[in-house]
């Protein structure tokens, strides 16, 4: 019954899916983008980003990556575009954009 | 050797659980099932099984903590009656869809209004459409017979599924009638070891069990688990035929008494089919031609089997202990019916509402039906199709 369901696919089969859609991963979530449900995009200025990372704890999806003490870019698969890391942000680095 | 013995439907349901000593009990006491789980206490109490009981503070939860138990590897069950199994709707579904193989010991009742706590079909067959295996017993001895058959079923990698065993309220739950029980031993092979081969508490092998599922996959999943319930037809009939093997008792989707010749056959679930044999052996004394057909399964409907039980007959009163509420028949009639009409079997019907909320049924209301049907194939009397029987009126 155990299957790599890293190979499942929205294009597999019924008879190919696991029994009861059990999953025999863990972390999986993050193959969904569910990025998809945004309506407003947060997008970086980053000649007034200061990298005072005080954005990126308080994103509720964790779509703000973290590397060597500086944010990277949003992780636009997961980000939903609920505008809390605009809201917090002390520069105005981060603007929300209509639409995707 | 068979031990005989005499005993309530209760006590036969609770004497099979401590045969099989499954793993885990959650239990909410309702009348008339209460019985079963303060007996299987009673064997836990005195050292005679290892199961562990669960005294829980509702239905709702004595099936979701079944559930959880299933999932995370233990053999469990649950036993209840009408209200609660009414409180479980929402877990019964879920332990089908997350194809859990536990068990659960319905004693029907009636369900509320006006409150009743008698017999009636409305509690199981309430739960038909949620996705459970249901079997259904006449009396104590195929009560016990049926639970010592439901885990070598619910269990078979083939199914997957959860298996209701189900019995008539105080009419069989609570009348001693004498019983053959099997010695622990054969019961515990039959039964066997539960060796699931994914649950929870399985180090270094990760599982989730009933994760969300988007709409690309949910339909797919819906599939997969109706085909297991077509897949458990074959099940059945194979464990039934082991068991016949170590107890000497044959069963089938149902059984079939004195219908080869049948005219007229009266289609039956339950306690209720005792009273129409004895009213189909007077009257075949008198030169009358009637069967009557026993459904033991009614989840998966074995709709094939029973149009071509009845195919030859002239008439059948198809009777459901239950009310519907769709002003177009019970849950048998209509299944029934539509399974006459798909394979175009030309076999007139009529079907009875009876035994509501413990109402009496008689072998003089057997007689009855018999001549109704009579009447209406040889003198062409118009008969409602869907009727009571029993009713002041």
């Amino acid at each position: 019954m155990r299957t790599d369901v890293s190979k499942i696919n929205e294009k597999t089969r019924h008879q190919d899916l696991t029994e009861g859609l059990m999953m025999f991963a863990g972390g999986t979530s993050k193959e969904f983008n569910t990025g998809e449900w945004r309506t407003n995009t947060p997008v970086v200025e980053w000649d007034k980003c200061r990298q005072c990372l005080l954005c990126a704890p308080v994103c509720p999806d964790s779509s703000i990556p973290v590397k060597d003490s500086k944010r990277l870019d949003f992780d636009y698969d997961h980000c939903k575009g609920c505008g809390i890391c605009a809201a917090v942000c002390p520069f105005n680095a981060i603007t929300m954009k209509e639409g995707k | 050797m068979a031990i005989k013995d005499r005993m309530s439907g209760n006590e036969a349901v609770a004497y099979a659980i401590k045969q099989i000593n499954p793993d885990v009990m959650p239990a909410f006491p309702i009348t008339p099932s209460t019985e079963i789980p303060q007996m299987v206490s009673n064997y836990i109490a005195n050292g005679e099984i290892e199961t562990e009981f669960i005294p829980v503070e509702s239905e709702h939860s004595a099936m979701s903590a079944t559930i959880g138990a299933e999932a995370a590897g233990a053999r469990s069950l649950t036993a209840t009656s009408s209200a609660g199994l009414a409180l479980m709707w929402e877990e019964l579904l879920l332990a089908a869809s997350n194809r859990m193989p536990c068990v659960l010991a319905l004693v029907n009742r009636t369900l509320s209004g006006p409150i009743n706590i008698n017999c009636d079909h409305s509690d199981g067959m309430g739960a038909r459409d949620t996705g459970w295996i249901q079997i259904y017993a006449e009396n104590n001895q195929e009560a016990y017979d049926n639970f010592l058959q439901a885990y070598p079923i619910a269990e078979d990698p083939r199914v997957h599924l959860p298996v209701m065993i189900c019995q008539d309220g105080f009419i069989t739950s609570h009348a001693v009638e004498n019983i053959e029980l099997m010695e622990d031993a054969p019961v515990k092979e039959f039964v066997g070891e539960y060796c699931p081969e994914e649950y929870l508490l399985n180090p270094g092998k990760p599982v989730a069990v009933g994760p969300y599922s988007v709409s690309n996959y949910a339909m797919e999943a819906r599939k997969n688990q109706a085909d297991a319930l077509l897949a458990a037809k074959k099940v059945i009939l194979e464990v039934a035929e082991k068991y016949e093997k170590i107890s000497g008792r044959k069963y089938g989707f149902f059984e079939e008494y004195r219908t080869e010749d049948a005219d007229y056959i009266m289609l039956i679930i339950g306690s209720a089919a005792g009273t129409a044999k004895q009213a189909v052996d007077d009257l075949r004394d008198q030169g009358k031609k009637v069967g009557v057909l026993k459904l033991r399964v009614f989840r998966p409907f074995p709709a094939d089997e029973i149009v071509e039980a009845l195919k030859n007959c002239k008439a059948v009163a198809i009777m459901d202990r239950t009310e519907s509420y769709n002003g177009n028949g019970g849950p048998l009639g209509s299944e029934v019916c539509a399974g006459l009409y798909r394979r175009k079997a030309d076999v007139a019907s009529v079907n009875y509402i009876y035994g509501l909320a413990g109402r009496d049924f008689t072998v003089n209301h057997v007689y009855d039906i018999f001549a109704e049907l009579e009447d209406m194939v040889e003198n062409g009397k118009e008969v409602e199709q869907f009727k009571y029987i029993g009713l002041r009126d």
